[in-house]
């Protein structure tokens, strides 16, 4: 087992770093109901971390619990080696954490580069009112935002729908708009929530790359849930998975696949 | 063949040509592209120096003179800077196609022994990597975007820009070598390899000479009177022959800006904004443009499509008359006026043809509909017809001599013959050095006179004096009662509607003709949603009843045009089928240039051939796919066969 704040290299020659955030006995309730039961994880910094489960197993509450969303009735998030407080989702959008919806949240009437915009709302500094007026400052920043943001929608190829309004597009480019959303905070984590359900194949493979590319050439940390156990197998470094708000499994994608409970989980036993 | 030798004193050769232009405008721009959504550009000066750059790192990978450097990727001014690069050096530019794939890519390869391969990014990084284990000529490969390349093992491999800054720290190292490189190039020195794609066999590269390069490139651009300030689109495969000579031949000869979009699916969008004056595009793009249009007016509102109904009605009637400059009454003139205000000068703008002031378009025949369209709008669209081992140009359309049934007059330098079995030679300064290693084709091709056999079968129009093309001279066969057969002719015809993207038909020996049909998925698939025609696949698609309907009428109506050619009237079409997968170039069906490999789609539907003359009703098939990455599956379809009604062959008139 490694030390928290050891590094290794993977056998595709990247390297991961100590542990960045960690989950500490968290247990989330909506009033009687346990979403979340007393789990632990942490992520590492580098790595591609999936939390997969069947539906209801909470994974999407996890996440939540990350960004700050849904505040824990028990347990810490330990971020960089310090307790977090409890924190608004903007604060830990601040910290460097980014991410994207299972139900697209994009503004639909707005072009695609104006919602990539406002993936750099943390990074402008100007007031209202210098930005309403558009002089000096507030020019120079945008002009420098506009090119972060022309780099990201470079890098993920969007670029023939720059001036498309969201609204118009297909579901699986509205993804990966999202995603270059959430690319333009600079984050230093990014959490994507089933980042390829209802793509096609192709649109999956297309994904693929561009998260694998994310993680390569930003060495951003990024954290995944997804149904399509192939791609996680393919993508990821370590495993959570989740059944009924409970951990049943946590490693490598090869220790995970052979691991009994969750081969139960997704091949279902009787529960008597 | 008399050989003109270049005037003394003028550039014989592109690097020539370049420094040229860096006396004449150094502070023109020379070439732009669009990165990060805006306009980045490069003067004369600028872009020489980057040639320079470039070609000085080369040096220092150790690049030897008559080395060959393939080059693949999509329209960059990085990839054209390199090919000058490269001639600068005294080695060959092989731009390939970049949507080969490796299997195609590695035979070129292999054929032209390219040392080093430039490429655009990481998946053709991929692919010659690929190539690598079996081609072992490959020593370096040099790449444009680094993107996900810093895991590559980059022992022999580098990014262009390392190349190019190698080249400018070395330049005191280097300045010598080049100049003594530079001085050894001469007229008759190759300028380029372009491999043909080809129709059947292999392909064959086609050695073209500095002489051929800039010979035809002044012919050309003095034809149309381009000047410095004209604006291209480069966006057209670099391996076409084409656009080495617009983008690199004519751009170097007059000076005129290259502008390369920012990415395929941006074309429109780029070229809209730069407004190119002279523009060159196949058939199929303004057949698209065209489907487009007309899809987009059919969900408009009623004002703007009786409008643009009753304004393009003026247009048709005498938009090209006032484009050839022919009387037209004062009363249509006004009329016109205000359709260019309402109607007209809008869509020019929205497709980008406000400032074309010539466009060609060749390779395939294009439709009297289509051709029309654009003329009317005021568009000085115009025919040419040429060949890669012709420099392009073998004859082309003067202003105010266009039709949509000629391919022009011989172009300036041409000469051109017709054989005694219709096949048409031609013989130019423009004429190919040889085919690369392959002196049995190029004796066939090409006699000790210098005539080139175009394989085209074809004839000198009476009065005009322009050249019409018939077919493929090979493809030009007999029925079974004598009379001529002429697939293209029929083909053509099919694919003027706009429904059909695709048709072949066959009848050579036989009784009658048979033809196989492709869909047009955007026009069809519009049609279907508008007739609330539910489907699934393209597949579906293809075979649903109603579609199949449709496609017998536009079938019986283009048999009714067949027959009124008293050559070729035997030729109509029997029975057709409509085939559930789209032809493709991945499968070897087309070429690259989409041009339809006859003799392949036999052999491989030969069973839906058979079925079609064994009047059966309906066959099932399997067919074998390729998918873009080269893996390969399998689809299977029951197609309906549907007969049509054809009409008896008009007499010829005898003259009186």
């Amino acid at each position: 087992m490694l030390d928290d704040t050891e590094s290794y290299v993977t056998a595709d020659g990247r390297t991961i770093g100590g542990v960045v955030l960690d989950l500490k006995s968290i247990t989330l309730r909506f009033g009687g109901v346990e979403a979340i039961k007393n789990i632990s994880f942490d992520i590492r910094e580098g790595e591609i971390r999936a939390i997969i489960g069947p539906n209801g197993a909470g994974k999407s509450s996890m996440l939540n619990v990350i960004s700050g969303f849904y505040v824990p009735q028990e347990g810490e998030v330990w971020f960089r080696g310090e307790r977090r407080p409890q924190m608004k989702p903007y604060e830990v959008a601040q910290q460097g954490i980014a991410r994207t919806f299972q139900n697209i949240a994009l503004f639909e009437g707005m072009s695609v580069l104006d919602n990539v915009m406002t993936g750099r709302l943390n990074k402008m500094k100007t007031g209202l009112w210098s930005q309403a007026l558009w002089k000096g400052k507030a020019e120079r920043e945008e002009n420098e935002n506009r090119e972060a943001v022309e780099k990201i929608i470079d890098f993920l190829e969007i670029q023939s729908i720059r001036k498309t309004p969201v609204g118009r597009l297909p579901y699986g480019l509205k993804k990966r708009v999202e995603l270059a959303r959430a690319l333009a905070a600079e984050p230093t984590i990014l959490l994507l929530d089933e980042p390829m359900a209802g793509m096609n194949v192709e649109e999956k493979e297309d994904m693929c790359r561009f998260i694998l590319d994310v993680n390569d050439e930003f060495g951003t940390t990024i954290a995944l849930i997804e149904h399509d156990m192939g791609v996680v197998m393919d993508l990821s470094d370590r495993v959570v998975v989740m059944d009924y708000g409970r951990k049943i499994g946590d490693g490598t994608p090869d220790e995970v696949r052979n691991n009994q409970d969750v081969i139960d989980a997704y091949l279902g036993v009787s529960h008597d | 063949m008399t050989k003109s030798s270049a005037p003394s004193g003028a550039p014989i050769n592109v690097p020539q040509l370049l420094a040229r232009n860096v006396a004449r405008f150094p502070n023109k721009a020379a070439y732009r592209e669009k990165e990060f959504g805006i306009w980045q550009s490069w003067t004369w000066a600028q872009a020489a120096e980057e040639i320079e750059a470039i070609a000085m790192g080369l040096l220092a990978l150790g690049l030897n003179k008559g080395d060959y450097v393939a080059l693949i990727g999509r329209n960059r001014p990085a990839f054209y800077w390199s090919m000058v690069a490269i001639q600068k050096c005294g080695a060959v530019p092989v731009p390939l196609y970049q949507d080969a794939v490796a299997e195609e890519m590695a035979y070129v390869l292999e054929h032209c022994g390219a040392r080093f391969v430039i490429v655009g990014d990481q998946e053709q990084v991929d692919k010659v990597l690929e190539v690598q284990e079996t081609v072992h000529g490959i020593d370096e490969v040099i790449y444009l975007d680094k993107r996900g390349m810093r895991k590559y093992d980059h022992t022999h491999m580098n990014a262009l820009d390392d190349v190019a800054a190698e080249g400018r720290a070395g330049h005191y190292r280097f300045e010598a070598i080049l100049k003594e490189r530079e001085a050894e190039l001469d007229y008759d020195s190759t300028c380029v390899m372009l491999y043909t794609s080809g129709t059947t066999g292999k392909p064959k590269g086609v050695v073209l000479s500095n002489r051929n390069i800039i010979e035809t490139s002044k012919n050309s651009a003095d034809f149309d009177h381009l000047k410095a300030d004209d604006e291209v689109l480069a966006y057209l495969p670099m391996a076409w022959v084409g656009d080495f000579i617009f983008s690199i031949g004519q751009a170097m000869w007059t000076g005129f800006c290259v502008n390369c979009p920012e990415s395929a699916e941006t074309m429109m969008t780029d070229m809209r904004e730069i407004g190119p004056s002279y523009f060159f595009a196949p058939p199929r793009v303004f057949e698209t443009q065209l489907t487009n249009v007309m899809i987009r007016m059919e969900d408009a509102g009623a004002l703007k499509r009786n409008m643009f109904k009753r304004y393009m009605d003026v247009a048709r009637r005498v938009g090209p008359a006032i484009l050839d400059g022919k009387p037209v009454s004062f009363g249509d003139r006004l009329a016109y006026a205000l359709g260019n205000i309402f109607v007209y000068g809008p869509l020019k703008n929205t497709l980008g043809f406000s400032r074309v002031r010539v466009g060609y378009t060749a390779g395939e025949a294009i439709g009297p509909e289509i051709f029309d369209f654009y003329r009317s709008l005021g568009i000085n669209l115009k025919q040419l017809y040429g060949q890669t081992e012709a420099s392009v140009f073998i004859t082309q359309q003067p202003d105010g001599q266009v039709r949509s049934d000629t391919v022009g007059v011989p172009s300036p330098g041409v000469e051109i013959k017709i054989a005694d079995n219709g096949e048409v030679f031609y013989r130019s300064p423009g004429v190919f050095v040889e085919y690369y290693k392959n002196a049995d084709s190029t004796a066939d091709t090409k006699d000790a006179e210098g005539w080139v056999a175009t394989g085209d079968a074809g004839f000198f129009e009476d009065g005009s004096g322009h050249l019409r093309i018939i077919d493929r001279a090979k493809d030009v066969g007999k029925m079974a009662d004598g009379s001529m057969f002429a697939p293209k002719f029929v083909e053509n015809k099919l694919k003027f509607y706009p429904n059909i993207l695709e048709a072949v038909v066959f009848g050579n020996n036989r009784d009658r003709c048979v033809a196989f049909i492709n869909i047009d998925l955007t026009a069809v698939g519009n049609w279907a949603e508008r007739n609330n025609i539910a489907y699934s696949s393209y597949q579906e698609l293809s075979q649903h009843p109603k579609v199949l309907e449709m496609i017998r009428e536009h079938v019986e109506e283009a048999n009714a045009s067949v027959a009124q050619d008293p050559m070729l009237g035997g030729c109509q079409i029997h029975r057709f089928l409509v085939l559930h997968k789209e032809l493709d170039a991945d499968d070897g069906e087309l070429t690259r240039t989409r041009k339809v490999r006859r003799r392949i789609i036999e052999e491989k539907f030969d069973d839906l051939i058979t079925a079609l003359y064994d009047n059966k009703d309906s066959i099932y098939t399997e067919t074998e796919v390729t998918y873009e990455d080269g893996r390969k599956g399998k689809i299977k379809a029951t197609l309906d066969l549907r007969d049509a009604k054809v009409q008896p062959v008009a007499r010829a008139m005898a003259a009186e």
